[in-house]
This record gives C-alpha cells, sequence and structure tokens, in this order.
C-alpha cells in the first residue's frame, strides 16, 4: 500500500501532468497553426466548427496528438507486420541497423578504452581525435558513408550500421576510461602488494569498477545509435525505415505520417534506454553494488 | 628480517624537493613486532612503503629477507594492510580474502582452506557470505587484516589500520592483533600516531619527527610478550609512554629552532 501511494504521487502524479500540460497546449497551438488552410477550405464556419476543422484535417501543418496516436494505432496495429505501410515493419528495419551499430560502436568504444588506459602513447593522441570525430555534423559525413559503401557494394543494414557506431562509440569511450580509471590508489598498490599482472588488475578490479560507468554511457549510447540510423537513412534514398518514413512524409506533405514516425522512434529510444537501465539495476545489485 | 641502512627519500613537489626520510637506519628482528610513531610529515608511512616497494628510496639500502624490496614483492614475502580497508563492495567477506589467493594462483581446495582459517583467526566466523556493507568498519578492517594473512607471507606491514576507528573498537582489536600475532609469529611492522597504541603493541618502537623525516629514538620495549590492556596502568608502560613522548618532544622542538 505505501509503495503503492509513493509511486502514484513520485511517478504517476507528476508524469501525467506534465503530460496533460502539454497536450493542452499542442491542442491550443494547433488552432493557429492550422486555421489559415481551413478557412481557405471552408468559407464562413461558425468559430466551434473553424476549431474542430483545425484538429481534424487532412494534411495539417500540425497534426494534433489524437490524429498521430490514431495514425500510429492503424499502421501498427491494423496493418499486415511485412507490409510496407506497416510502422512494424518500419521501427524493425531501424532497430536492426541501430542494434548492430550499437552493438559495434560499444565494442569499439571499450577496446579504445582499453587501449588509452593502458598504453601512454594512446593516452597521449587518440583522446582528441575521439573528440573530432563528434564535432563533425553527422548530417554531412552520413551521405558519404553510404554512397563510398554503396559503391564497394555494402547496402542495406551495415552502412547504417556503421554511422550508428560512429554516434555511439564516444559515450562508451568516455565513461570507459573514467571507469578503467575509478578505482582508487589503495585499491591499487594493494593490487601491486599481491604482484598482479596487468590483466588480472584489469579482470578482477578495473573492469568491475567500470560497470557503473558503462552502463550510464551504454543509455546515452544507445539512444545516440538510433539517432545514427534514422540519419542513415534520411540520404540513402531508403524505402524503408523510420527515417524512409519522415522521409517521404515530407515528399508528400504527410505531417501526420511524419509525426508518427517520430513518436515511434521515441517510443523505441525510451524502450531501449529502459531496457538497459533494467539491466544496470540487476547487474549492479546482482553485484552488490547497489543495493 | 628487514634492513634499512642510511635511507633517505626525497620528493620532487610543485613547492621544491621534499625531504620525507633522511639517513634512516633500522634493524626489524624475526618475531619483532615494531611500531613505527611520530606526528603526520614524520615518513612513517613512507618508510613503510620503502619495504613494501611502493616507494624507491633515492639513497641507501634496503633488504627484505635478504632480497630487495621488489624482489620480496614479487615472492609475496609481506602483507601489506592499508589506512582503508579497501574491500570490493562486489564481493563478499570470503570473496575478497580469496581474492589475492585467486590473484596467486591457489587451488580451489587450498583457497577455501586458507579462507577458512584465516577467518577463524580474526573472528569472522558466520560473516563468510556477508558483503563489506553490511559490516561495521572494525570488521571491515579485519576482514582486510585476513586478507592480508590468506597467503601466508611471514611479514606484515600495517599503515594505521585502526586509525579511522573509535577507541572501544581499536583497543580490542588491538588485543586481538596481539592474540594473533603470538599465535602466528609474523613479523609486524606497524605505522600509528597513537602513543598507547605503539607502547602496548610493540617489541620496539621506532620515534620519528618531520623535516626532514627522521628516526629520534629506538625504544627496545621491557614489556613481556604476553600482555593484556590491564599492562597499561603499569609503571613500566607509563615509563615507556613518557620516553616517546619525549621523543616526539625532542623532535619538536628542533624543528621550532
Amino acid at each position: 500500500m505505501g509503495m503503492k501511494s509513493s509511486y502514484l504521487s513520485y511517478k504517476l502524479i507528476p508524469v501525467t501532468t506534465i503530460v496533460l500540460l502539454i497536450g493542452v497546449f499542442w491542442y491550443l497551438v494547433a488552432i493557429p497553426m492550422n486555421s489559415e488552410k481551413v478557412s481557405r477550405q471552408f468559407k464562413d464556419l461558425p468559430t466551434s466548427e473553424h476549431v474542430i476543422k483545425c484538429w481534424s484535417l487532412k494534411k495539417p501543418k500540425l497534426p494534433t496528438p489524437h490524429q498521430i496516436i490514431t495514425e500510429m494505432v492503424n499502421t501498427t496495429f491494423f496493418k499486415k507486420i511485412n507490409s510496407k505501410r506497416s510502422l512494424v515493419y518500419h521501427g524493425w528495419i531501424t532497430l536492426q541497423a541501430t542494434l548492430a551499430g550499437f552493438f559495434l560502436g560499444t565494442l569499439f568504444g571499450i577496446l579504445l578504452a582499453l587501449g588509452i588506459v593502458h598504453n601512454k602513447a594512446m593516452d597521449l593522441s587518440v583522446m582528441p581525435w575521439v573528440i573530432a570525430s563528434q564535432t563533425i555534423p553527422i548530417l554531412a559525413i552520413a551521405p558519404m558513408i553510404i554512397v563510398v559503401m554503396n559503391s564497394v557494394g555494402v547496402t542495406g543494414l551495415l552502412p547504417k550500421a556503421i554511422i550508428s557506431m560512429y554516434l555511439s562509440f564516444f559515450p562508451v569511450v568516455v565513461g570507459m576510461v573514467k571507469g578503467l580509471r575509478s578505482p582508487d590508489q589503495i585499491q591499487l598498490d594493494q593490487m601491486k602488494t599481491w604482484s598482479a599482472s596487468s590483466n588480472q588488475i584489469l579482470w578482477y578490479l578495473r573492469f568491475p569498477s567500470s560497470l557503473p560507468f558503462l552502463f550510464a554511457s551504454l543509455k546515452v549510447g544507445v539512444a545516440a545509435s538510433l539517432v545514427g540510423a534514422i540519419v542513415g537513412e534520411l540520404p540513402s534514398g531508403a524505402i524503408s525505415g523510420l527515417g524512409a518514413r519522415m522521409l517521404a512524409g515530407t515528399y508528400y506533405g504527410q505531417t501526420i505520417m511524419i509525426w508518427s514516425a517520430l513518436f515511434a522512434a521515441a517510443f523505441l529510444a525510451a524502450f531501449l534506454v529502459f531496457t538497459i537501465d533494467f539491466l544496470q539495476k540487476i547487474t549492479l545489485k546482482r553485484m552488490a553494488i547497489i543495493r | 628480517m628487514i634492513s634499512v641502512s642510511d635511507v633517505s627519500l626525497t620528493f620532487e613537489t610543485n613547492d621544491g624537493p621534499v625531504n620525507a626520510l633522511k639517513n634512516v637506519s633500522l634493524e626489524v628482528n624475526e618475531g619483532d613486532f615494531v611500531s613505527f610513531i611520530g606526528p603526520s610529515g614524520c615518513g612513517k608511512t613512507t618508510l613503510l612503503r620503502v619495504i613494501a616497494a611502493l616507494e624507491i628510496p633515492t639513497e641507501g639500502r634496503v633488504t627484505v629477507n635478504k632480497m630487495t624490496p621488489d624482489e620480496a614483492r614479487k615472492a609475496r614475502e609481506y602483507g601489506y594492510v592499508f589506512q582503508a580497508a579497501g574491500l570490493y563492495p562486489w564481493r563478499t567477506v570470503s570473496g575478497n580474502i580469496k581474492l589475492p589467493l585467486e590473484i596467486m594462483g591457489y587451488s580451489t581446495s587450498e583457497k577455501k582452506d586458507r579462507t577458512r582459517k584465516v577467518i577463524d583467526l580474526v573472528e569472522l566466523n558466520g560473516f563468510e557470505k556477508k558483503f563489506p556493507w553490511q559490516l561495521s568498519g572494525g570488521m571491515q578492517q579485519r576482514a582486510s587484516i585476513a586478507r592480508a594473512l590468506a597467503f601466508d607471507a611471514n611479514i606484515l606491514l600495517m599503515d594505521e589500520p585502526f586509525g579511522a576507528l573509535d577507541e572501544i573498537v581499536r583497543d580490542r582489536l588491538n588485543g586481538e592483533l596481539l592474540n594473533l600475532w603470538a599465535r602466528t609469529r609474523k613479523t609486524i611492522c606497524f605505522v600509528t600516531h597513537s602513543i598507547p597504541e605503539a607502547v602496548f603493541l610493540s617489541t620496539k618502537i621506532v620515534v620519528m619527527s618531520p623535516r626532514p623525516g627522521r628516526i629520534t629514538d629506538i625504544i627496545e620495549s621491557p614489556l613481556p610478550k604476553n600482555r593484556d590492556l590491564n599492562i597499561r596502568d603499569s609503571q613500566e608502560f607509563i615509563k615507556i609512554a613518557q620516553r616517546v613522548r619525549e621523543g616526539l618532544k625532542a623532535g619538536h622542538t628542533e624543528d621550532v629552532i
């Protein structure tokens, strides 16, 4: 009972309040945004009907939440999963590239961090390049990666995964370098008194100490991976994936379609972040790092 | 067993060189309980770290069991207990004690036997499966001592292991440490800044003073090897404590002049 009421007051009530406020604001803004188009199509409507039309246009400037939700429900549950009009189909395509890129990025990030922590030369030379890599706009690099890889015959998932990786390795490197260096001097001296090898120090001390940092980085990394996969779908003229769906929406002025793809991406990101959060909680709890 | 002759150590800092140790000489015999006492900055911890090969002296010679300190470290000739227990939060008490044994490649059965033995020794029976956060500070430090004992090095180096504990717990652990020393016949070097602790525990008290870090007095204690806390009220105990205090004061006056 106590648990439930605290969950209600600490999570549910604040979250619902904000969602409701945003909803109200959204409907209000939708009126001036779509008003002009309604006036052009329908002459001399009474105010109440004018407002309702503003909220139910077929191609509005700003679609309302219920239009987006209706579109999402239709394209999620009432289309065949392998149909080009199914949101699940497009979401799955994007998810595959996201996960592949996330996996590669995490692996690359961890390897780079190990190099930086264990090798003085890498410590001094690699980090500036890692930071520089993130100052280049991904939108500029993505088409190049797609075009270059297409020209050598690599298409489909891999080029998108590479772009995902490019975005997601960064938080992993930064977090892991910090995490692998988190053991304090006493713990390192202790290892020295036991005459431990640097491999042993890594496995017994550095790696377990770094896990809280790794999980924090993974949460940022997985969201970045999704962005990377979507950006990778934009310039390639891809016909499937959430990015392609957004692009198609802009070609045909299908604002509802754009927004529903956008929402689908947001839900997917939230789902991925919560999954990692869950894995973090059970791992760290099992390791007794958190209670 | 441990021989320190004419050792000096200078740290280069941003404010210029600091003489952490200056011409320090000392002999520690097998079975001794030696305390290093002095105010902060007198180099007592540095001296212990030199013996453990965690610091390299700029001058002088140190041997540990007839080896250089670094050879002794690699041969795992000593166990080191740090100021903080430094237990791994993701390992249980017995997991923590097994850690050096795993690193040193002991067999599973040997690991189990040795862990049981040292848990007996520090009286942590029943707490094997507890995690560090479930233990009081005193128990954590006992686990850390057990860990340093687990691989049976015959030298035990202890750097203010009870410094962070309250006096009641500290008194009890001091008594336990003496018992443990009597039972295991180890050679112990013990850093402290408490006069009663040093006098109560030691067969030899090394009084040190700062700037530069040096030894001002070495006192061979006439107290019997078997002692309990009551000895602190004896005339002899008070006399030794006085001599330690004078040694500390002497170092201090020189410093002021």
